[in-house]
């Protein structure tokens, strides 16, 4: 189990659930290690953030790992965490190895119609 | 814009920066700890640490999980993933800007920002990154299974690595920049004794190569200036580590190679500007000698605030009158 404070999809239907009950939905694939912490890190601040996206994380190396990692998307993918971003239930953007939160929140931007709750201060 | 008034500003969250940050807040003095990734610098990317005097032995996330809940359990105010946008170190009042629009003063400031991974800065290296290249042996090393790969850099962690990353690579060719390693004996004779690597002296990665994933690269031999294109699977770097200050040039002193110029009480040459860790100018760079430091310039910085001359009324009125807290 992920150390994270994200609610994990540890299951097929968890995921399959996920995807259909949430418009926009960002899952971080990883492990707990140096490239991937930070990811999880600026997904726990952004969950506070942006209230319509589902935050998600999911364990590389666990039984539902190759939903992520078999992706058409991730194909080309060889550092970890693998980091997919679904829009009513499909792939709109995958991104490979550690992120900043301004090249995440880019994404969220770009990809999906976000309303931010307004910043979490202090 | 509004002014928000602590007694201590720390910019940088590692284990320099928490423990300041601990240190003071247990002082009574409100103190706000800026960090602009995730809380622990670092520590976050080490798997496993066995030298932490007290705890045999514990992953870097959880070590800096639990200095992170202590320091806000002595109640530091902590402020992850932001973006110093101005810094004005002059004067009594010290002021920082945040993410362009939240605004910070404080009479005393701890640098604690720490020091990161070297990049190659050459064309390709950022649109591949995890596709091929990679900067964690640990973390993407079994994509590589049964793969060709480079490993760039001379030092001990590269030849490590190097050697590390022969249980899963084919082949693992080491492209070092000079004739010779700065590698301690054990990991030069180690890593010669490999028979699945390679030496490349003498040469530079000038460009990585490649349209999804990294395909190729090109190595200069940098006597001859000759370039070769080389196809490959994946390319490690481990070049060394800088400290995360140019932002700072200018505002305090630094030495030729960016290092935050102290003296034994971690005073920089701005008076109420203290730093602390892996930016400053020493040599040896450990979370325990971190957390030293983040000790000494906390207690230096509590002795300036109940020493050092009034700060202006003017200035700490006017920013009161704005304070928003
Ligand atoms: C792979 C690896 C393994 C290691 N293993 C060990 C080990 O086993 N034992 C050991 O004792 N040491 C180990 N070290 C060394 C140890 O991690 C460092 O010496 C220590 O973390 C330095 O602490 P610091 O607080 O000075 O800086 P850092 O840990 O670098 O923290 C600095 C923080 O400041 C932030 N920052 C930087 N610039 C700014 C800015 N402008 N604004 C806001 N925030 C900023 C950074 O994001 C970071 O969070 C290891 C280092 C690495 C890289």
């Amino acid at each position: 189990m992920l150390q994270t404070n994200l609610k994990h999809i540890t299951t097929e239907q968890e995921f399959r659930d996920t995807l259909k009950n949430n418009e926009q939905v960002m899952v971080c694939c990883g492990r707990m290690g140096p490239m991937c912490i930070p990811v999880y890190g600026v997904m726990e601040e952004l969950e506070g953030e942006y209230g319509n996206v589902a935050f998600r994380d999911m364990e590389f190396d666990g039984p539902i790992g190759h939903l992520i990692r078999t992706l058409p998307e991730c194909s080309s993918f060889r550092g970890l965490p693998f980091t997919v971003y679904f829009k009513n239930g499909k792939v709109v953007k995958a991104t490979s190895s550690i992120q900043t939160r301004d090249q995440v929140t880019g994404i969220l931007d770009q990809h999906f119609s976000v309303k931010q709750h307004g910043h979490k201060h202090l | 814009m509004d002014t928000n008034i602590f007694d201590a500003i720390v910019i940088g969250a590692g284990p320099a920066g928490l423990t300041a940050g601990m240190y003071l807040a247990r002082a009574k003095a409100r103190t706000l700890i800026l960090n602009d990734g995730t809380a622990g610098g670092q520590m976050v990317l080490t798997h496993e640490i066995a030298n932490y005097p007290g705890v045999e032995s514990i992953s870097g996330y959880q070590l800096a999980t639990i200095m992170r809940n202590q320091a806000k359990h002595f109640g530091c105010t902590i402020r992850t993933n932001v973006k110093i946008t101005e810094l004005d170190l002059d004067g009594e009042m010290k002021s920082v800007e945040v993410n362009g629009k939240d605004r910070y003063g404080a009479r005393t400031i701890i640098l604690a920002p720490g020091g990161r991974s070297r990049t190659l800065g050459v064309p390709g290296e950022d649109r591949l990154k995890g596709k091929g290249i990679s900067y964690c042996a640990t973390c993407d090393g079994d994509f590589f299974q049964d793969k060709d790969i480079i490993v760039v850099g001379g030092g001990n962690s590269a030849l490590e690595e190097a050697v590390s990353l022969t249980k899963y690579a084919r082949s693992v060719t080491i492209v070092h920049q000079f004739d010779h390693f700065q590698a301690f004996p054990h990991a030069i004779e180690e890593a010669q004794a490999n028979p699945k690597i390679r030496f490349v002296m003498e040469s530079r990665i000038a460009e990585f190569i490649g349209d999804e994933a990294l395909e190729r690269v090109r190595i200069e031999h940098i006597p001859t200036q000759q370039l070769t294109e080389t196809p490959i699977d994946g390319v490690f770097v481990f070049i060394g580590y800088m400290p995360n200050t140019e932002s700072l040039r200018g505002k305090v002193a630094l030495t030729d190679s960016g290092e935050i110029v102290v003296s034994s009480l971690l005073e920089t040459n701005v008076p109420g500007v203290f730093a602390a860790g892996d930016a400053t100018t020493k040599r040896f760079r450990q979370i325990t000698t971190a957390v030293a430091d983040g000790t000494v310039s906390a207690l230096a910085a509590m002795e300036y605030l109940r020493t050092a001359a009034a700060p202006d009324a003017r200035t700490v009125i006017a920013a009161q009158e704005e304070m928003v807290v």
